[in-house]
């Protein structure tokens, strides 16, 4: 089982990136859960929401406390969230930045796998907004093999009608630029 | 086998609801609960379920409407949760009475003070005398199946009364994850039409709800009673025939690896699904550990319990409300009741824990079966014990 947990900002639509990951995969055949940090929704103030993927049927209910993937949709979140509580020490850091991961690594001291992409940079190009939602779920599927990017797809034309294509685009452009660096 | 199709529960329970083809819907949004309803309304709308979505201005009314479109022969579904639970408190005590099988899912969440959104089992608990038939499901899976079954089981002439489907807020309502559907022929083949026994009707007009003198007070509550606790027998058979039909099993009392077990925790709800990993665990390091989760709270399955505890040395029932001041917490109550009379009874220690959103992890699951054993071996006389409580 894969456990995934999102850091984002209310409003940033984390949780979407979650449920997006999970209908993916149980398309994919897999089992999977995605549910909010469960509470009233405060936009603008640091959010989380979580996903498990698995080959066999989830039981578990609680949060994810030892996740094997972090997602971070923003990057001002890494100064005031400590994003790697409790990731597993073989675990995958996913986070959307300008800065280099070499830069990261210093800055924050992080000792996990790395991946990083200026998703901010994609998204404003191909959406014309910040929401980094779906560009991230492209870097962190590039990232972990949670399911393959093509899966993501047929959900996200779902969710999104009218503006899927370009939210596809943002997925792919960030699958191909994101840079992993393992541990 | 289905495609499993990946999907929130709450909307899951809203297409089961439609496949039910439910003739009127009377409900009040409330937290955890409004996507099952949204979801309805917007069906509604959209011209796929051919019902009366009826919008009121609180839970009083919306189980008012529905005790008054059950009436007239409707089939009818609402859906609460909490403190919108609490203010229907004064209808749901009619609606057996009345012999309506009205079908509502609780959400369940905490009830105030102070303020919680998140799930535990007060609400539920604050209606248990109500004499509704309370069924709890422990996945989204289950709240579908189950939704469908209830119709079944409330139509049923030898039961007619209403069902509470109990689902934890949140941690089942707002997640993700597979479900397999029935199609509408399927459903049909299983549910068949809703024929009321009695209804308002202006043109043969009956009385509902007439005063009971004391000469027929007693009496009513007697049958109300008897028909309650007769309906474990149609539960059974609709869980049996929906097996039959689609495979999935269902039981009022479930067992998860309790065959030779010493010690068997007891859970009603979601939380059965995490208790099962610990019970994985423990199985592993060699302790003879079970779980016995509760599907039916009321009427509640006291013959079946005592058949699924029977050889067994400790009984850990997990509790999610406090009874203040009580013996027990609610469910540990009715427990040691039901079973105070067995001879070799198990020890039964009561544990709350798990309320208004907290978290019961794996490792929680097996401190307290360390903890109940502890208590069994030292023969500790207690009321209950709340866990993972700072202090």
């Amino acid at each position: 089982m894969i456990e995934v947990r999102v850091h984002g900002r209310g409003g940033q639509g984390g949780v979407t990136s979650a449920e997006m990951l999970a209908i993916a995969a149980i398309n994919e055949g897999k089992f999977a859960q995605a549910f909010p940090s469960f509470g009233p929704e405060r936009r603008g103030a640091p959010v989380v929401a979580f996903a498990r993927v698995s080959e066999k049927r989830i039981r578990n209910r609680t949060k994810v406390y030892t996740p094997d993937v972090v997602m971070v949709l923003d990057p001002s979140v890494l100064s005031i969230v400590d994003v790697t509580e409790g990731l597993k020490s073989d675990g995958m850091l996913v986070i959307n930045s300008a800065k280099s991961i070499a830069e990261l690594r210093s800055e924050f001291g992080f000792k996990t796998s790395l991946a990083r992409v200026d998703a901010t940079h994609i998204a404003l190009q191909e959406l014309g907004l910040p929401i980094t939602n779906t560009t991230m779920l492209g870097a962190t599927v590039k990232a972990a093999a949670l399911v393959p990017v093509e899966a993501l797809v047929g959900p996200l034309e779902a969710r999104f009608g009218r503006i899927a294509a370009k939210n596809i685009k943002a997925l792919h452009r960030a699958f191909a630029e994101t840079e992993i660096e393992m541990v | 086998m289905a495609k499993r199709v990946g999907i929130e529960v709450s909307l899951a329970i809203s297409e089961a609801v439609k496949l039910a083809q439910v003739d009127a819907v009377a409900a009040y949004p409330i937290t955890p609960q409004t996507h099952i309803v949204e979801h309805l309304s917007e069906l509604v709308a959209e011209g796929e379920l051919d019902a009366a979505f009826i919008p009121v201005e609180s839970e009083h009314s919306a189980m008012s409407v529905c005790a008054g479109t059950s009436a007239a022969g409707a089939r009818t579904y609402t859906a609460t949760s909490s403190q919108g639970l609490a203010l229907m408190n004064e209808i749901l005590f009619i609606i057996p009475a009345l012999r309506l099988p009205i079908v509502m899912t609780i959400a369940n969440r905490a009830l105030s003070g102070p303020i919680s959104i998140w799930n535990d089992h007060s609400d539920i608990m604050s209606v248990r005398d109500t004499g509704w038939i309370a069924i709890f499901a422990e996945n989204g899976q289950e709240a579908f199946d189950l939704t469908l079954q209830s119709f079944k089981i409330a139509e049923d002439h030898r039961v007619l009364l209403p069902i509470s489907v109990n689902i934890d807020g949140f941690t089942l309502s707002h997640v993700i994850e597979p479900h397999e559907f029935l199609d509408q022929e399927e459903v049909n083949r299983f549910l068949p039409e809703y024929k009321p026994a009695v209804q308002l009707n202006p043109d043969d007009p009956v009385s509902m709800g007439a005063v009971g003198v004391p000469e027929i007070y007693a009496e009513a509550k007697k049958c109300q009673d008897e028909v309650l606790k007769g309906s474990i027998t149609v539960i059974k058979e609709v869980f049996a025939e929906f097996a039959e039909m689609f495979g999935r099993e269902y039981k009022v009392v479930e067992t998860y690896q309790a065959e030779g077990a010493e010690t068997l925790l007891l859970t009603m709800g979601s939380v059965g699904e995490t208790a099962m990993e610990a019970i994985d665990q423990l199985r592993a390091a060699g302790r003879k550990v079970g779980l016995v989760r509760l599907r039916l709270w009321r009427p509640f399955p006291a013959a079946d319990l005592r058949a699924a505890v029977r050889g067994i040395k400790t009984l850990a029932v997990i509790d999610r409300a406090v009874s203040f001041g009580g013996t027990g917490g609610p469910v540990a109550g009715e427990v040691r009741s039901a079973l105070y009379s067995v001879k070799d009874a198990p020890y039964v220690a009561s544990f709350i824990t798990g309320l208004g959103g907290r978290d019961i992890t794996v490792d929680d699951f097996i401190g307290m079966a360390n903890q109940a054993e502890a208590m069994a071996k030292a023969n500790e006389i207690h009321e209950y014990k709340m866990i993972g409580v700072r202090e």
